[in-house]
């Protein structure tokens, strides 16, 4: 099996960063597996990591009351998942339940907070690639209100 | 008006009407005036037409080589409304084909990319069987496709064979309650978890403009050759003949230099919002 660090320095969300930067930001992490129908974590908790999805399918679930749990979107091998550990008040926003068994590598977002606040650089490093990942997921969620598939009459 | 007799509308019987959501059904149609059916290669279209109410191009959505012509159609407005309401043994008025076809043809040796957003999938089924009957002539065969929400899917009771046949098929929808376990997200996230080599690929797209746009934007942007990105556009159009000018795009005519497009022949136009 693959250790940590290697498997960062062979991730696209990583690439382009210094090896020690990556050797303690994998110094930070773990591996774990949640199995299908698992929570990974909820609405409201404390968010303290973020996950790099090794194998399977996790969906991104919001509550409301009328209508119920909906999932907004789904995230699968490679994703990243979770930035609510970078803003204060560190809480999450939505749901996360893995549909598959799911393996994914856990990123102590305590730990990684201090090590940013202690360098700079590797903090520009990370939060460059959180907000490279989030203006294509605001991308895909604009597309996504846009309600493409809904009716238009054009006469026909 | 048309003062061609050829373009007079031809009659069909509805053999069947199958509705495969809330507002899309499948019309299968036979001539009634002794004549041969209609041949549409895939991607081509026709004029349907209800008497009283109007006509609309609806492409076809039947193989050439199935028994009837098959044309799958959502109720948005009037004369689509009626279309789907029309029973076995009703009569509709069709000319066709119109239309340029999917070059299947230029895609052989190719890992072939079929993409669909929503009703996109019904000009998209006829290639994807023609391709599935050619199976040896590309490398890879990846049908994506993405709809609004889980019952809005077309084609379910189609999707395990295409899925045995074809290296992946992959669906997503935009919004889906906590029960279901597929994909909830746009059709381009599905790009990341296709399997293809940029360099021998096309792709076919069909949907709502905007997803064509950035579909083909992300194609381009993994390495796909822009030629090699096809697109099916859709305007509503009275003639098929060029001269009504309601699909004009630029300098194109939607219904006559169309609807089937290489990317690079509409890119620009696409982005004009006065087009």
């Amino acid at each position: 099996m693959k250790d940590i660090e290697q498997l960062l320095s062979e991730h696209t969300f990583f690439e382009g960063m210094d090896h020690a930067d990556l050797a303690y930001i994998a110094g930070c992490a773990h591996n774990e597996v949640f199995e299908a129908g698992q929570m990974i974590f909820r609405e409201g908790q404390p968010a303290d990591a973020f996950y790099i999805i090794r194998r399977g399918d996790v969906a991104l679930i919001m509550r409301d009351a009328p209508r119920g749990p909906l999932t907004v979107e789904t995230l699968h091998e490679g994703d990243v998942l979770g930035w609510s550990w970078l803003f204060p008040p560190y809480h999450w926003r939505f749901d996360a339940r893995a549909n598959t068994t799911t393996h994914a590598t856990v990123f102590d977002g305590k730990c990684l907070r201090g090590k940013c606040d202690e360098s700079p650089e590797m903090g520009y490093q990370l939060m460059k690639r959180f907000a490279g990942s989030m203006a294509d997921r605001f991308t895909q969620t604009r597309i996504q209100v846009m309600d493409l598939y809904g009716k238009v009459d054009d006469g026909s | 008006m048309v003062h061609d007799p050829s373009q007079l509308p031809r009659p069909f019987r509805v053999v069947s009407n199958t509705r495969l959501t809330n507002d899309v059904v499948t019309i299968q149609i036979e001539p009634t005036d002794g004549g041969p059916t209609i041949r549409c290669e895939p991607g081509q279209f026709n004029m349907l037409y209800r008497l009283g109410i109007g006509e609309a191009p609806i492409s076809a959505s039947s193989s050439p080589t199935e028994p009837h012509l098959g044309h799958t159609i959502r109720s948005v407005g009037a004369v689509t409304r009626s279309l789907c309401d029309a029973q076995p043994n009703e009569l509709i008025g069709v000319r066709g084909p119109f239309g340029r076809a999917w070059p299947l043809s230029a895609t052989a040796g190719d890992d072939l990319l079929i993409i669909a957003g929503g009703i996109g999938l019904a000009p998209l089924r006829p290639a994807i069987l023609a391709a599935l009957d050619d199976r040896d002539r590309y490398r890879r065969i990846s049908i994506l496709y993405g709809a609004r929400t889980p019952a809005d899917l077309l084609f379910l009771h189609e999707q395990k064979q295409w899925s045995d046949r074809a290296d992946q098929l992959l669906t997503t929808v935009d919004a889906a309650s906590e029960d279901w376990t597929g994909n909830v997200g746009v059709v381009t996230t599905l790009l990341r978890r296709a399997r293809f080599d940029p360099q021998h690929t096309s792709a076919l797209i069909c949907g709502p403009e905007i997803m064509m746009r950035f579909t083909a934007r992300a194609l381009i942007d993994q390495g796909v050759a822009s030629e090699r990105i096809l697109v099916s556009l859709e305007r509503s159009f009275s003639c098929a003949l060029g001269l009504c000018g309601k699909c004009q795009l630029g300098p194109k005519f939607i219904c006559k230099d169309g609807p089937v497009f290489r990317y690079p022949e509409v890119d620009r136009l696409l982005s004009i919002p006065e087009l």
